[in-house]
């Protein structure tokens, strides 16, 4: 049963002459996984430090559990955070560093301890108590800090980029570890960053922010398939444009690179002679090869990429080109270079997006 | 967070008062010596007294020689030790430590003791053996500033390529130093020069224990004779140094950069 | 000048680290070098030789000469008597007095301008101006001082404005306070220096995440700011401490003989051997020479290990 936990309100924040977040309105429930997606200079961490409260709105308000949390310094807002940059304390070793939080609250001796060796457990590093950062590697040091910021039990945990200055291999583990983590603890979790699968594979709900404004705020599934914007569609995952020009609105025709196709969701202002943008996700797109569906059409591989299970083809089409992924087949090469292919895919399945 | 902000305004200003209360005191203190009234004659006293004359152009010339001495040794040594003998870097930054941890006086002792009348190089036997110890005494003194400055440089125009262009075009060693190197070095060769000016201007312990007739000693003597006089040199001492270190920050904006990243 | 703090710290450093070589000849660095590479070098290791390590070494040694040419101890016993030891031990005072002054309030000062969120221009004055300051040693220094705090001073003139006549209060420019406070004002500004880079290490997310975790700023600073810079903090008390034992010109220009530091009373040894004992001046040196390299070792030492932990 959705609670909400977070609301933010209208809020604003300029540096100067420059609006960097733009009359933001959001709400999180309690125990959602919630990334800010978005380029850099988007305002996704402007909006973050303004929850943590290292920086001030210049208007608007944030509100946790239904008391506004703007006057409140950082220090007793009772939140979580873990930075990009580790940000391990270097004089202070692992234990130290973990029961920081339960030191400052008068914690007894032993129960900080007993709270410590609960969070090594949690995070998968039982007996590194003694180590110091120095000595450990960067997806260690993330992982402690993350024990860091959860063992006062705070009510919420934010994470501003936690995972970029990481190897790509522990990448993708630490993120599935968070998320098991926070599955585990229930914590509210407000996650940063702008690899955008990153955000698709952990999250509940999706921020996507563009320019200091919100784009789009949805599922995974929502953001991925039924972008609002241009923006989100090119932002999220991979995106196929084809530019095309009207042949005829009452049929819906289209001619891309001198092929005519249909297009359902072609917009009835459309007239002969615009140019419209044509956008579909590259696994909507398939080789011929005997199985048509409504949309067909003719061109030259220009690149092949053999990836083991996976076969990344680019199509020529004359001005236009287009990406497509195919499963590896055992029993059929994949086509060469230069060889003239058909494809294929359903006219519900492209997007048209004004010029 | 506002409460802090005050109290680093208020350190700042008591740490400001106490620099500039002095300079402010001894500019005042130098235009008192006319009882009643502000006036320059401390200063009149002293810029035209042969004592003051004498000594600054003594002690500039020293200087100029300590500039050129000290040149000749560090110019080559550093671009030695970048292009051909990187090993020897350690050894060369120890040196250059020396002179920092050495208190002047000890220097001066040993120069006396080690080369005097009985001594292999008896230098102090004579004023022009004095003068060159007094000038080799300063070379030492201004080793440290002088290496970092030439060496910064040479880092800053990225000398290999420089040397390696310049000698595939037929240049031999001398040629590329004198024609090549040393003049895309200049700025901070001269940043090294002012640097070394300012602190033979105003040194006193060597001087004054080799019995030079320097711009210290001679500012020593006037404090022990005179009252408002000093104060006036005090002045006229800092705006000489000021003026250099200005000018060191001045040439920092025109230094020749060829090298895109540093070391 | 901040080249030239700067000189002594990367200098320092790299010549440390750099030591610490596999277990090899010692010349075995100079294997694979040719005469010609090593000839731009020679004169500049020629006059380091012949004008700093040489006297240096001289002093040493002659302080184990005795009057009559032999090697003895009796230069360095001689050190026993109460006026040289009184002179070691005011010098020693005043150094840690002016070097414990230089690191607290210089500490201070680099930290309101650096962290206190003043004006961000303040910060380049700051810079310059101790660059320029931390040499002003000497004998304008004292003229300065005279100038501000002497009995015609201003400061003194302006508390008897108030009807406060700190001299009759006991306070003397020509002390031991006096001196003190004038060297300061070279040492405040060389702390400035150098533990200005030590602060900006201290990284911002640090701060942040001590708040996260609830803690208030004098805790960030009792539990992670001073343990991280304390051994900076040490290590720069240590150089302060030797730049002012061998400081002599402002002491000579303010003082003059009334307050016996160890470089004034060498001072009049060399000018006229007044103690009548050529080696006791040896022997005064040498006692320098260790103090002042032990504390720039300890310095050196420190900094070395601070910048390792701080990876």
């Amino acid at each position: 049963m959705a609670e909400e936990f977070l609301r933010i309100e209208n809020l604003v924040k300029a540096f100067g002459g420059n609006t960097v977040v733009k009359q933001v309105n959001l709400a999180f429930d309690r125990g959602e996984f919630i990334t800010l997606l978005g380029p850099s200079g988007c305002g996704k961490t402007t909006i973050l430090r303004m929850i943590a409260g290292f920086e001030r709105p210049t208007s608007g308000s944030i509100h946790v559990e239904g008391k506004d949390i703007s006057p409140l310094p950082p220090n007793q807002r009772k939140i979580g955070m873990v930075f990009q940059a580790y940000a391990l304390f270097p004089n202070m070793n692992v234990e130290d560093n973990v029961g920081f939080g339960l030191r400052i609250a008068n914690v007894p001796v032993d129960e900080r301890r007993a709270r410590v060796d609960e969070m090594l457990k949690l995070i998968g590093l039982p007996g590194y108590g003694k180590r110091f950062p120095f000595e450990m590697s960067g997806g260690q040091q993330q992982r402690v800090a993350l024990a860091r910021a959860l063992a006062p039990k705070p009510r919420m945990l934010l994470l501003d980029e936690p995972l970029s200055a990481l190897d790509a291999k522990i990448r993708v583990s630490l993120r599935q570890e968070i998320r098991a983590i926070q599955r585990d603890l229930g914590i509210t979790t407000i996650f940063v960053t702008h690899d955008q699968e990153e955000a698709l594979s952990i999250s509940d709900r999706i921020v996507v922010l563009s320019a200091g404004n919100v784009e789009q705020f949805g599922t995974p599934f929502e953001v991925y398939n039924k972008p609002a914007t241009r923006f989100v569609a090119g932002f999220v995952g991979q995106l196929n444009t084809l530019s095309g020009t009207v042949t005829d609105p009452a049929t819906r025709a289209v001619a891309i690179d001198g092929q005519n196709v249909t297009l359902p969701n072609l917009p009835s202002n459309a007239k002969t002679g615009d140019h419209v943008s044509l956008t579909m996700r590259p696994e909507a797109i398939q080789l011929a090869n005997g199985h048509v569906r409504d949309v067909v059409l003719d061109g030259t591989v220009s690149e092949v990429s053999f990836l083991g299970s996976v076969i990344r083809l680019k199509v020529n089409l004359g001005q236009n080109a287009i990406h497509l992924d195919t499963f590896n087949d055992q029993h059929t090469p994949p086509p060469a270079h230069d060889e003239k292919v058909q494809i294929t895919l359903s006219g519900s399945d492209i997007l048209v997006l004004g010029e | 967070m506002r409460r802090g902000r005050l109290w680093a305004w208020i350190v700042f200003i008591l740490g400001a008062a106490y620099f500039l209360l002095p300079l402010i005191a001894t500019i005042q203190f130098s235009l008192s010596i006319r009882r009643g009234t502000l006036s320059l004659d401390a200063y009149t006293n002293v810029l035209q007294s042969p004592d003051f004359q004498q000594t600054l152009v003594y002690s500039f010339l020293v200087g100029i020689g300590a500039i050129v001495v000290g040149l000749l040794l560090v110019v080559p040594a550093a671009y030695f030790v970048r292009l051909r003998a990187p090993q020897l870097r350690p050894i060369i930054e120890f040196v250059t430590l020396l002179p920092l941890i050495i208190p002047p006086i000890i220097l001066v002792f040993g120069y006396i003791r080690m080369y005097s009348s009985s001594s292999i190089l008896p230098l102090t036997n004579s004023n022009i053996g004095t003068n060159i110890l007094l000038t080799l005494a300063y070379v030492a003194l201004a080793l440290p500033y002088m290496y970092r400055a030439v060496d910064t440089g040479l880092r800053t125009i990225d000398v290999q390529t420089l040397t390696e262009a310049a000698n595939i075009l037929g240049a031999n060693t001398i040629t590329i130093m004198a024609r090549v190197i040393f003049p895309n070095i200049i700025v901070a060769v001269l940043s090294g020069a002012f640097l070394t000016l300012a602190i033979v201007i105003g040194e006193f312990t060597i001087a004054s224990l080799l019995n030079r007739p320097a711009f210290g000693v001679y500012m020593q003597n006037v404090g022990a004779n005179r009252a408002f006089e000093p104060a006036a040199l005090a002045v006229i001492s800092f705006v000489i140094t000021w003026a250099a270190m200005g000018m060191i920050q001045l040439l920092a904006r025109f230094a020749p950069r060829t090298a895109a990243l540093t070391d | 000048m901040s080249s030239s703090t700067d000189t002594a710290n990367s200098g320092g450093a790299a010549s440390v680290q750099t030591g610490a070589a596999p277990l090899r000849s010692p010349f075995a660095m100079f294997s694979g070098m040719r005469w010609a590479d090593v000839v731009g070098v020679t004169p500049f290791l020629l006059f380091a030789l012949l004008f700093l390590v040489v006297p240096t070494f001289y002093l040493v040694v002659s302080a184990f000469i005795g009057h009559d040419g032999s090697f003895t101890f009796q230069n360095i016993i001689d050190l026993g008597t109460p006026t040289i030891i009184s002179s070691f031990w005011i010098s020693i005072r005043i150094s840690v007095a002016s070097a414990a002054l230089g690191v607290v309030f210089g500490l201070l000062i680099a930290l309101a301008v650096i962290r206190g969120r003043l004006p961000s221009s303040l910060r380049s004055t700051l810079m310059t101006f101790s660059g320029v300051a931390s040499n002003f040693a000497g004998i304008p220094l004292a003229f300065a001082f005279l100038a501000t705090l002497g009995r015609l001073g201003l400061i003194t003139a302006l508390f008897k404005l108030f009807g406060f006549d700190i001299y009759r209060a006991g306070f003397n420019i020509l002390s031991f306070w006096g001196l003190t406070i004038t060297y300061c004002y070279f040492q405040i500004p060389l702390m400035i220096l150098i533990i200005a880079p030590a602060i900006d290490g201290l990284r911002r997310e640090w701060t942040e995440a001590a708040a996260t975790l609830g803690a208030s700023t004098f805790q960030f600073w009792r539990y992670v700011g001073l343990p991280i810079l304390w051994p900076n903090l040490l290590g720069t008390l240590s150089l302060l401490f030797a730049n002012a034992f061998g400081a002599i010109a402002t002491a000579y220009a303010l003082t003059g003989s009334s307050l016996n530091i160890v470089p004034i009373v060498l001072y009049a040894q060399i000018r006229g051997d007044v103690l009548n004992n050529p080696g006791l001046g040896a022997a005064l040196a040498l006692g320098m020479i260790v103090i002042t390299a032990f504390a720039n070792i300890i310095y050196l030492v420190i900094r070395t290990r601070a910048e390792r932990w701080l990876k």
